[in-house]
């Protein structure tokens, strides 16, 4: 076997822009699920701090900024999303390679949150989910992860077999919000 | 429907998973007898008013919760971790 082409999640779907609503695919680079151990959760943070820059988020919150972030992702568990996650975290926490995983994908432009608001069972407006703020959530049927990056952008992360799901739930919504005019 | 998850904060029902009747962190000792697992295993009360229940913010966190909720009324009283220990039986 030679010549093996990566294949990206959401490849020939996206980019996508209906309406006040653009959505396009990101590549975060290496993502990596970093689960503390009993009592390490301070040390992993520390530990995180000092390779990567940013603390480990609280819950429904990201750390970091573009190109290295930290991303809540559950119960004691946040994703690194960007650089190879360094070994010296293996001492305190549990790191599971989940790079070709998910599909992440922004939605981006005025028209994001109220399309977003048809897919996702959370107030994802701008007055409580402010940048930064991230929650472990549903898109449509979907368990995903969704980040606010910006006044009117948002992270989206899907399982990656979910990736046509995901983009065709999006299209669906943002024709919706753009036929309402 | 909403659960206030006590990490996420208060979301959607869409987003739980019900297991049933938290009677499951009572589990018997292995050599309890027969009546007591009978019991665990099988036999239910089916009360109308407040019931302590098992559910998991599948969709969110991924915690399992105690969820004390009155069938009657509808009214949520208290969602809980269960790995807080309070909740544990015999």
């Amino acid at each position: 076997m030679d010549e093996l082409v990566a294949k990206s999640p959401c490849a020939g779907l996206l980019p996508l822009e209906i309406g006040a609503v653009r959505v396009e695919e990101v590549d975060l680079g290496v993502l990596t699920t970093i689960a503390p151990y009993a009592g390490q959760a301070a040390a992993t943070s520390d530990a995180l701090k000092t390779a990567h820059g940013m603390a480990f988020p609280g819950a429904n919150r990201m750390t970091g900024k573009e190109g290295a972030r930290a991303i809540w992702f559950g119960r004691d568990m946040a994703l690194l999303a960007g650089p190879s996650c360094d070994a010296t975290l293996a001492v305190h926490a549990a790191l599971t390679d989940q790079s070709d995983a998910w599909a992440s994908v922004t939605a981006s432009g005025a028209g994001a949150e109220a399309a977003l608001a048809r897919l996702v069972p959370v107030d994802l407006r701008a007055a409580t989910f402010k940048r930064g703020h991230s929650v472990r959530t549903l898109v449509q049927h979907m368990n995903g992860s969704v980040t606010r990056l910006g006044p009117d952008s948002f992270l989206i992360l899907v399982f990656r077999a979910m990736a046509p799901t995901l983009v065709h739930d999006l299209k669906l919504a943002m024709e919706a919000v753009a036929a309402r005019g | 429907m909403r659960l206030t998850c006590p990490i996420c904060g208060a979301r959607d029902r869409r987003e739980f998973y019900y297991q049933g009747d938290a009677v499951a962190l009572y589990r018997p000792a292995p050599d309890a007898g027969v009546d007591a697992w009978d019991d665990y295993v099988h036999l239910r009360d089916n009360p109308a008013g407040v019931r302590r229940e098992l559910w998991q913010h599948e969709a969110g966190c991924g915690a399992w919760l105690v969820a004390e909720r009155n069938t009657t009324t509808h009214d949520v009283l208290s969602v809980s971790l269960v790995t807080d220990g309070t909740e544990r039986g015999a």
